[in-house]
């Protein structure tokens, strides 16, 4: 495994430990609620109602899903990006070694 | 750092939104224009954006008990500089008010102005000043989202603390609450945003050498691609 591939591992096993290891700690004993849900509690134990509703509220279930929505929109754009990018690295790396003798490598000609 | 909606008084909500608004509107100019004129960048701002939905989806539990979101506005700000992400912020705190009720219209000024501005300002400013102190891009980029994630919590603080002073300790009494609500629960999430962002760059360093090149963020090579030892 090169250099670069374990540095990679180790910041992915970083990122889930970070939050895998307080839920493991924890053993279900919390509920996880919302800190945005906890400051609207503190404001309203000062005797304040809201003044405006929500246009639209959706319920548990389909605002999850719209979340879910949410996170797979950006995941797919940010995996379309980085898909296109990494296939036209390979595609300007594969031509100037098929090639050695002329361009030594000028900068790669963005489309 | 979502404020529901409803939860500022008037006279906040109507502040907060005449705060953010030019900067919005000054993020909007910045996107035409970056596109308008770097077409070639497109595809990098998409990144950017995309980073913000993904990570402002997403619940992270937390070492209090409690959970919250991460911010992912450090990506743009660093790659594009902070006026960008004013608007990119704006449309994914509008897409949450509408659709899922999280944050509100009432409070989108308020909340744009922790999200959208303050947070990638700061980020910038940390990431400015780490390469200045002649930290690597990397590190730079941690700092980077660490801070804009903290810095973005901590203004929602202040923002509630100012409209809901507590009545026996005051603004500072109401501070400690709403921090002590927000600021612990992000720690974790802002080093884990900060490592993200790390693996985010590293990719973006290799595959999209040209545009970062183009951006300023890492300084050209004579002899680009051959002989990486990656």
């Amino acid at each position: 495994m090169s250099r670069r591939t374990l540095v990679t591992v180790l910041l992915v096993l970083g990122v889930v430990a970070l939050f895998a290891v307080p839920l493991l700690l924890d053993g279900g004993a919390s509920e996880y609620a919302g800190a945005d849900g906890r400051a609207t509690e503190v404001i309203e134990e000062t005797g304040y109602t809201p003044w405006y509703e929500s246009v639209f509220s959706p319920s548990g279930e389909v605002e999850s899903g719209l979340f879910a929505l949410q996170a797979a929109l950006g995941g797919a754009v940010l995996g379309y990006v980085v898909g296109r990018l990494r296939g036209r690295r390979a595609g300007t790396t594969a031509t100037p070694t098929a090639t050695p003798t002329a361009t030594p490598a000028t900068a790669p000609e963005a489309p | 750092m979502h404020i529901a909606e409803g939860f500022l008084p008037p006279l906040h909500a109507v502040g907060w939104t005449v705060a953010a608004a030019p900067f919005v509107v000054h993020g909007a100019r910045a996107v035409v224009k970056e596109v308008r004129e770097h077409p070639e960048n497109t595809l990098l701002l998409g990144a950017a954006g995309a980073f913000t939905f993904v990570l402002s989806a997403i619940k992270l539990p937390s070492v209090t008990g409690s959970s919250s979101h991460p911010t992912g506005t450090g990506a743009g700000a660093v790659l594009f500089r902070p006026p960008v992400m004013a608007l990119l912020g704006t449309v994914v705190l509008l897409f949450q008010a509408l659709l899922l009720a999280h944050g509100g219209l009432t409070t989108l000024g308020a909340n744009a102005f922790a999200f959208a501005v303050v947070g990638p300002w700061a980020g910038y400013a940390a990431f400015r000043l780490t390469r200045a102190c002649g930290g690597g891009l990397l590190p730079g980029v941690f700092v980077a989202f660490v801070v804009a994630d903290l810095a973005t919590y901590l203004t929602t603080s202040v923002q509630l603390a100012l409209a809901f002073p507590d009545a026996g300790s005051g603004l500072a009494g109401a501070l400690a609450k709403f921090l002590g609500v927000f600021a612990v629960t992000q720690i974790p999430l802002a080093i884990g945003e900060g490592l993200l962002g790390v693996l985010l760059f590293r990719v973006l360093t290799v595959n999209a050498r040209p545009e970062l090149e183009r951006l300023g963020l890492l300084r050209p090579v004579a002899e680009p691609v051959q002989g990486e030892a990656r």
